[in-house]
C-alpha cells in the first residue's frame, strides 16, 4: 500500500517526506519500545509508535525502517525533524490511538510482522 | 581502516550519532545491507548502554575485507554479574532511559543476537569493555 494511502486512513498529517508518499510499504509493526524494534530482521515495513523522541528516529535509522506514524497526536519536533529528513523519512502524525490506528491498517490488508 | 568516536554518558540527545556516521561509512564502502544492518543494531545497542550506563567511552572499529572490528570501552561502574546482564528482561536503567524507548533488559541479548563474535569484559567501578566481530565474508 502507498504510503499516501495510509496517511489518509488514519487521518494523519504528513510533517516529513512530503516528497516520497509514492513509496509503498506492506506490513506494520505497533510499538513504544524501541528495544523491541531493533530486533525486527524485516526491512519492508513501517513503524507505529507513540514515543516521540529523537530515539525513535535513530531506531528506524539503524533498522532501515523509512516510516513513522506517531499516534496518539504525538508532536514531531525540530530535532526529530532534522534527523528524519537527513535520512529521507516519511514522518506522520495521527490523532488515533495505537489500537484504532492499527485496526484501520489491519482491515485495509497490511500485515503484521509476525 | 580504522575509526573512533567519544562517546559521552548521560548525553541521550547524541546517543546513536557514533552509529550514524559509522553506517554511513558501510555505505559508501558498498557493504551488504544485511551486515550493514546488523553491525549497525549492534552498535547502536551497544552505544546506547555507554550513554545509559558510563561516564564516558570510546569506540575503535577496525575494518578490513574479512571483518568488522568493534571495541567499545568505558570508563563507568562496570558490570557485577555479566551472565546475569546478559539475561533477556533483565535491567538496571534509569527511568530516564526507559523514556527513550530502551531498558527493557534486551540490548546485550540483541547484540549477541546481530554479532558473529561478542566478548564482555568488566571490573566494577572502573568500566566494561565490549567487543563485537562481524564477518564480512560467510
Amino acid at each position: 500500500m502507498k504510503i499516501k494511502q495510509i496517511a489518509e486512513l488514519l487521518n494523519g498529517k504528513v510533517v516529513c517526506g512530503e516528497d516520497y508518499l509514492d513509496r509503498s510499504v506492506n506490513s506494520v509493526f505497533a510499538s513504544d519500545l524501541m528495544s523491541d524494534v531493533l530486533t525486527l530482521k524485516s526491512e519492508d515495513l513501517l513503524l507505529m509508535t507513540g514515543l516521540g523522541n529523537v530515539q525513535t528516529i535513530r531506531t528506524a535509522e539503524m533498522s532501515d525502517i523509512n516510516t513513522i506514524i506517531f499516534v496518539r497526536n504525538k508532536k514531531v519536533n525540530e530535532e526529530m525533524l532534522k534527523l528524519a529528513e537527513e535520512n529521507d523519512m516519511v514522518l506522520i502524525e495521527c490523532p488515533y490511538s495505537m489500537f484504532k490506528a492499527s485496526g484501520i491498517l489491519y482491515q485495509a490488508g497490511l500485515e503484521p510482522i509476525y | 581502516m580504522h575509526f573512533e568516536y567519544i562517546i559521552d554518558g548521560g548525553n541521550f540527545a547524541k546517543a546513536g550519532t557514533a552509529s550514524s556516521l559509522f553506517k554511513k561509512v558501510l555505505k559508501q564502502l558498498n557493504v551488504d545491507p544485511k551486515l550493514i544492518k546488523r553491525t549497525v543494531v549492534a552498535l547502536y545497542e551497544a552505544e546506547v548502554n555507554i550513554v545509559a550506563h558510563a561516564y564516558n567511552g570510546v569506540i575503535r572499529i577496525d575494518i578490513d575485507t574479512e571483518r568488522i572490528y568493534i571495541n567499545l570501552t568505558d570508563k563507568g561502574p562496570g558490570i557485577p554479574d555479566i551472565e546475569l546482564a546478559m539475561q533477556k528482561g533483565y535491567s538496571t536503567a534509569t527511568p530516564e532511559v526507559r523514556e527513550m524507548g530502551f531498558g527493557a533488559g534486551m540490548g546485550l541479548s540483541n547484540i549477541k543476537a546481530n554479532a558473529d563474535k561478542l566478548k564482555i569484559q568488566s571490573e566494577v567501578g572502573k568500566g566494561t569493555t565490549v567487543e563485537i566481530e562481524i564477518l564480512l565474508k560467510g
